[in-house]
């Protein structure tokens, strides 16, 4: 389906070729400095070699230790993909939910996807489940809270997103109140629940990359197809409406493909702040308001940006480690003020 | 149901506290005191009038001293180690309350007190006349003097000289001090025999995991010094910063690449088996995964500095005699 004439409304700057390129190669960049820079120095002519000895077709010699190889493949290439996967999906989320709701301030986390997942992995933390319910059930635990979210917004105020935004905020609160109850009574696993809560990818393997990956796929395939479509909302729902679009539809789609993203990657990455606002809002200043350009560009930026914050905090320490919410709150947070400066500054 | 037994305990506590009801239960503890002297032998009453005689006694605790008029006899001890300690001394018999976690002796009278989220009304339901916590939130000391409660504030020992030292002001604020040293000597004599009588090869590593989340502890902590005893290689020691808390968080990659011989697992309540570590990816090669070194600790002595240290030690000790590459 084409829709000229709300996309031209919105009169996007034209995005060239030259903002792909820079994109990828500032992905590319970070990603082959994630893999060389880590808490264990590894020799960086034998990384790139063990790399391209694992391409087909290529056999190069590399004087890399089993030890070494084992870190290089097992534990610090999965963890750059998963913070790629979860960076990508929280940007794009993010940039998914201001479009449906518009309102710049939304986040992936803005319907109780976080508090829900949040009290769900504290649930097995606290009753001293096994550590591998952790992801399943917190995943469960977003879904839900955002379920009841939008089940609360239409009996309280029909289809307003107003209501929606609303009831997630009742209902975060109300999951987040639990939580410190259960805390409370179970002090000795605090740690525990703190260190989930601020995000870790620590210690993911391929394993928990190929959990994700389906629901990270699928969700970006469905914002991306959709993109033109936010551009069309950003009119208002009359409007919209009037141009042929099925708004509730349309909501209901953008909003299911976030959400499950979301509690996907909050369910094997923790709580991980920021990413979702300020990659896209960073995106839109550079490249104009239009989805269009927005949701492919949130996908390669917030990958980029995750695998940085990630770099700055198995390194910065090392070998220990800073939570990498606190990297993406210390970074995101100045950051988004100085954005938000400059939009007031050009308006 | 819990509510309900609540609801109970409160009316309790309400009817307790009625002015008449009080006086009574003075009398009548009064009474029961003079009773018991004159029923006890000779002997004992020497001591329980020399301990008693004692008093008041001046110690010293975190925040400063503390004087305890008379020899207590109904203390409330919210901390675990506390609670070991009291019982080690032999102040068992005048312990009428401790916390929730406080598991150690069996004997031990726990309650649902929290010594994390403590509440003064329910500790002063208790009427002790002394309260030992490890630490202060929401000024809980400052209530208490307000009531004239006294209260040992005994935190995480930093090393085993503090630990000694607490079990000395133990001792003394509750009448045993000479009970109190010879558990010290006691403890200082096991720890050395373990130390002498375990044979250590030189440069065995150790990781030592409080959490899955790969937080460990290092030489400067409590526990990395019981480790140290055994001259054990902390490989946390190369992650702890300067004036840090001794609890650094470990990169994965970090700690395969430093292979430890054994693994100490401080978490296995929390769902980590030796199996689940092994399978964690890039552990499979490791040194102590390939030789099953991995040993699960009982939290509660991982977590605790009393006198039960040494039996923290002899696990460990065992652990290094039966995973040494020599043997």
């Amino acid at each position: 389906m084409r829709l000229e004439t709300p996309t031209q409304a919105v009169a996007p700057r034209r995005v060239g070729a030259g903002s792909w390129v820079v994109a990828v190669l500032v992905l590319a960049v970070i990603g082959v400095a994630s893999l060389l820079i880590g808490s264990v120095e590894l020799p960086v002519a034998g990384v790139l070699g063990a790399l391209v000895d694992k391409l087909p077709l290529f056999s190069v010699d590399h004087d890399l230790t089993d030890t070494e190889l084992r870190i290089l493949y097992d534990i610090r290439f999965p963890r750059v993909v998963m913070g790629a996967l979860v960076g990508a999906v929280l940007a794009v989320a993010g940039a998914g939910y201001q479009g449906v709701f518009r309102n710049p301030l939304a986040d992936p986390y803005l319907l109780g996807v976080a508090a829900g997942a949040g009290l769900g992995a504290t649930l097995v933390i606290g009753l001293g489940a096994a550590t591998a319910l952790i992801a399943p059930v917190a995943f469960v635990g977003g879904l839900a809270a955002v379920a009841v979210t939008y089940a609360l917004s239409r009996t309280v105020g029909g289809r307003t997103t107003t209501s929606l935004i609303l009831a997630g905020v009742a209902v975060a609160a109300f999951a987040t109140a639990f939580q410190t109850f259960l805390l409370q009574r179970n002090y000795d696993t605090l740690r525990q629940v703190y260190a989930w809560i601020l995000g870790r990818l620590g210690t993911v393997g391929w394993g928990d990359v190929l959990t994700l990956l389906p629901y990270a796929v699928v969700a970006s395939g469905v914002l991306l197809v959709l993109r033109r479509f936010l551009d069309v909302l950003a009119l208002g729902d009359e409007e919209s409406a009037a141009l042929g679009v099925n708004v509730p539809r349309v909501r209901r789609l953008v909003v299911l493909a976030a959400t499950l993203a979301t509690a996907a990657a909050v369910s094997v990455s923790g709580l991980i702040g920021f990413v979702g606002i300020i990659v896209p809002h960073t995106v839109r200043l550079l490249t104009g308001w239009s989805y269009r350009v927005i949701i492919p560009l949130s996908l390669v930026y917030g990958a980029a940006f995750l695998m940085l914050a990630d770099l700055i905090a198995r390194t910065v320490v090392a070998p220990a480690e800073l939570p990498i919410g606190v990297v993406t709150a210390f970074l995101g947070a100045p950051f988004f003020l100085l954005v938000l400066r400059t939009m007031k500054g050009s308006s | 149901m819990r509510r309900i037994a609540l609801l109970f305990a409160l009316l309790l506590v309400v009817a307790a506290c009625s002015p008449t009801d009080s006086i009574d239960t003075t009398t009548s503890s009064a009474e029961t005191s003079t009773t018991a002297v004159e029923t006890t032998t000779t002997a004992v009453e020497t001591t329980t009038t020399a301990e008693a005689a004692a008093f008041p006694v001046t110690v010293t605790d975190a925040r400063g001293e503390v004087t305890v008029v008379t020899m207590p006899e109904s203390i409330v001890s919210l901390t675990s180690t506390g609670t070991e300690m009291l019982f080690a001394v032999g102040a068992g018999d005048q312990v009428v309350a401790v916390d929730e976690f406080s598991t150690y002796p069996e004997e031990a009278p726990t309650s649902d007190l929290s010594g994390f989220t403590p509440n003064v009304e329910a500790i002063l339901s208790y009427d002790p006349d002394l309260v030992i916590i490890s630490f202060d939130p929401g000024d809980l000391q400052a209530s208490l003097d307000a009531v004239d409660v006294p209260s040992l504030l005994l935190p995480t020992a930093a090393s085993l000289d503090d630990s000694y030292s607490q079990l000395n002001t133990i001792g003394t604020a509750t009448g045993h001090a000479d009970q109190a040293s010879d558990v010290v000597a006691q403890m200082q004599g096991d720890l050395d025999d373990i130390v002498v009588g375990t044979d250590v090869p030189e440069g065995i590593s150790f990781y030592h995991e409080v959490d899955a989340t790969l937080y460990s502890t290092s030489s400067s902590s409590f526990l990395g010094q019981i480790y140290g005893l055994l001259g054990l290689e902390n490989i946390a020691d190369g992650a702890d910063d300067p004036g840090g808390f001794g609890f650094p968080q470990l990169a994965s990659e970090y700690v395969v690449s430093e292979d430890p011989d054994l693994i100490f697992l401080g978490d296995i309540d929390f769902g980590v088996t030796p199996e689940s570590v092994g399978a964690r990816p890039g552990w499979d090669g490791m040194t102590a995964v390939q030789n099953e070194a991995i040993v699960g600790l009982d939290s509660y002595l991982a977590s605790n500095w009393g006198p039960r240290v040494v039996e923290l030690l002899a696990v460990i000790a065992d652990a290094v005699v039966e995973h040494s590459p020599a043997s």
